[in-house]
């Protein structure tokens, strides 16, 4: 029997001929990943061990990312926890406050991930990295502290649910939107334990952007991992920032798949997925007005520069509602220094937005845009969760950089093609 | 090894910031964590919970973030055992890697409410709920997980391994 893309390549890494599901594997990985929340408590645990070195001080990467630029005194600590470990052990990609970004966007902007890789990191979006053909899944502190010190991990090999695309998406929708259909189709239990394996001719008119943005929110469908063919597209991402000399796999033409579905990106709207549950999405024709006073641009869902251009490109020449609250977050130093070059930072500021420096920040209700008992947001982020964003009787509604845009400009959450260019 | 206490009851999609919310993770001190464990979903959790009691919820039980924190703040809190239909893959890993036992039974999920008194034994995976008088067959916990609650957690048991 076949092996799907994420199979053969777990099994190359187990130094296995092949694998089948629920085959428990233990593989090498390329790289572990933490950040200022679960390193601390991975250092904590690598120190049990009682081994003074890391497996490879080049393939670890540690970023200060959630509530850095320190938010108080106790994230200062846990900042400072990873620093010390960071400089004792002399990781390579340490990425200290001023070159650090939000890590799911910094990591292959760096050309730390290749295809092929096979990447553990202590966050759970750590799947964003199959959109460059590795495969890349979140894990606890626990398992990033026994990566640290062995470069291992272990898999139980996952079955595979395979999304079909064909076609190509409208004006103003883009893989924000795909996602949260998909999500809102399946579930946020959909694809437990499973991989998502993204095919078919559609493939080639998602950018790199939007396949980033898809990967990144499998988690939120209960997914082990998400994963893209490498095809041009990827090859030329990955040309570009340097990365290693990728490894391509392809699923054999007999995998097996629990599930196939076939999606028309054509049919694809502009999506929005209510509280408390990302797969809560609906479309604008399944709504009625809903005012919101916050809207966040930014994450490792949807702070990438083009995001930050299709948000400017519905701002532009308007002003945002003065209900509003508007917080533009550029994921990486790049990625704000190419926004401010191309002028966006003027048609943000101009519009009345707040421009942030990278952080996570207000996705996991950290800080840089907390919501007050009873509020609402428009946030490009990856989770609507109770008190997600802040007081436990907010509420965040989940969209791609077009509809926060326009929200921003109306003060209710608003279908981007109803507001006039400029 | 048993567990034993009254039971707190959730629903389905018991998420991780429900569970400890992230204006928590400033800090990993246990006992911190555990002040603050399902406030957003059960503000009184942490005043009523007592050691031995046990958690129930539904399906996709911890799905959400990564944070070790979630588990971690459970166990703390003096929480016995997490019983629900289906766990999210990151929250079920972390709770062996932390040695907080977890176990899937669907049965016993749709017989045991909010207080009531239930006993668990992980060496055959028989959940009892003492109120109503009922049993369920779950899974058996194998002897390296035992060993590894016993030894509080995976890093803890691999270098009592490695000292041996």
């Amino acid at each position: 029997m076949g092996m799907t893309m994420s199979q053969k390549l777990l099994a190359k890494k187990a130094g296995l001929k092949s694998v089948r599901a629920g085959q428990l594997i233990m593989a090498d990985v390329d790289l572990v990943l933490g950040n200022d929340i679960t390193a601390p408590v991975a250092i904590k645990e690598f120190d049990k061990f009682g081994k003074t070195d890391v497996f490879n001080k080049e393939k670890i990467a540690l970023v200060p990312d959630h509530f850095a630029p320190n938010k108080d005194i106790k994230a200062a600590e846990q900042c400072n926890c990873m620093r010390q470990f960071a400089r004792k052990n002399e990781i390579t990609n340490y990425f200290e406050v001023g070159q650090m970004g939000v890590e799911h966007a910094l990591l292959p902007e760096q050309g730390l991930v290749t295809a092929g890789d096979l990447i553990i990191g202590a966050d759970s979006h750590t799947c964003t990295y199959g959109a460059l053909g590795a495969f890349s899944t979140g894990v606890g502190s626990t398992d990033m502290a026994c990566g640290m010190a062995t470069g291992q991990a272990w898999f139980k090999v996952p079955t595979a649910i395979k999304f079909n695309l064909t076609n190509k998406f409208n004006k103003n929708v883009g893989g924000k939107d795909l996602i949260l259909h998909i999500i809102g189709m399946i579930g946020v239990d959909g694809a437990l334990y499973e991989s998502m394996e993204f095919s078919g001719p559609g493939v080639k008119n998602l950018t790199i952007d939007d396949r980033f943005t898809v990967a990144n929110m499998a988690i939120e469908a209960g997914g082990k991992n998400g994963i893209f063919p490498v095809d041009d597209i990827a090859l030329e991402y990955l040309k570009a920032h340097g990365a290693k000399e990728p490894t391509i796999f392809e699923a054999d033409s007999d995998a097996e798949y629990e599930k196939v579905y076939d999606i028309d990106l054509s049919t694809i709207k502009s999506t929005v997925s209510f509280p408390h549950l990302p797969e809560n999405a609906k479309t604008f024709d399944q709504f009625d007005k809903i005012n919101i006073h916050q809207v966040v641009i930014g994450s490792c869902t949807n702070g990438r520069l083009s995001d930050l251009r299709k948000a400017a490109n519905i701002l532009k020449g308007h002003k945002i509602s003065s209900n509003v609250r508007c917080i533009v977050l550029p994921a990486t130093q790049q990625i704000w220094k190419d926004a401010m070059h191309e002028g966006l930072f003027d048609i943000f500021i101009d519009a009345g937005c707040a421009v942030s420096t990278p952080t996570c920040g207000p996705c996991l209700g950290g800080h840089m845009g907390i919501l007050a008992e009873g509020e609402r947001a428009v946030s490009t982020t990856n989770r609507n969760f109770v008190g997600r964003m802040g007081h436990v009787k907010s509420e965040v509604y989940l969209a791609g950089p077009e509809v926060a845009a326009a929200s921003a400009i109306t003060g209710f959450i608003t279908d981007p093609n109803t507001i006039e260019e400029n | 090894m048993k567990g034993k206490g009254s039971a707190f009851k959730y629903g389905d999609n018991v998420d991780t910031d429900v569970i400890i919310p992230a204006r928590y993770l400033n800090t990993s001190v246990h006992s911190e964590l555990a002040k603050h464990c399902m406030e957003d979903i059960d503000a009184d959790f942490a005043k009523n919970v007592k050691e031995g009691d046990i958690i129930v919820g539904e399906k996709n039980f911890g799905c959400g973030s990564s944070r070790e924190h979630a588990p971690i703040a459970i166990k703390a809190s003096g929480v016995s055992c997490v019983i629900a239909k289906s766990f999210a893959r990151i929250f079920y890993r972390n709770s062996i890697n932390i040695g907080l036992p977890i176990l899937e039974c669907p049965e016993a999920c749709d017989n045991i409410e909010s207080g009531d008194e239930v006993e668990v034994n992980f060496d055959t995976g028989k959940i009892k709920n003492l109120t109503k008088n009922m049993e369920f067959q779950g899974e058996a916990f194998p002897e390296f997980m035992q060993e590894l609650i016993a030894a509080g957690g995976l890093a803890a048991y691999i270098k009592n391994k490695g000292d041996k």
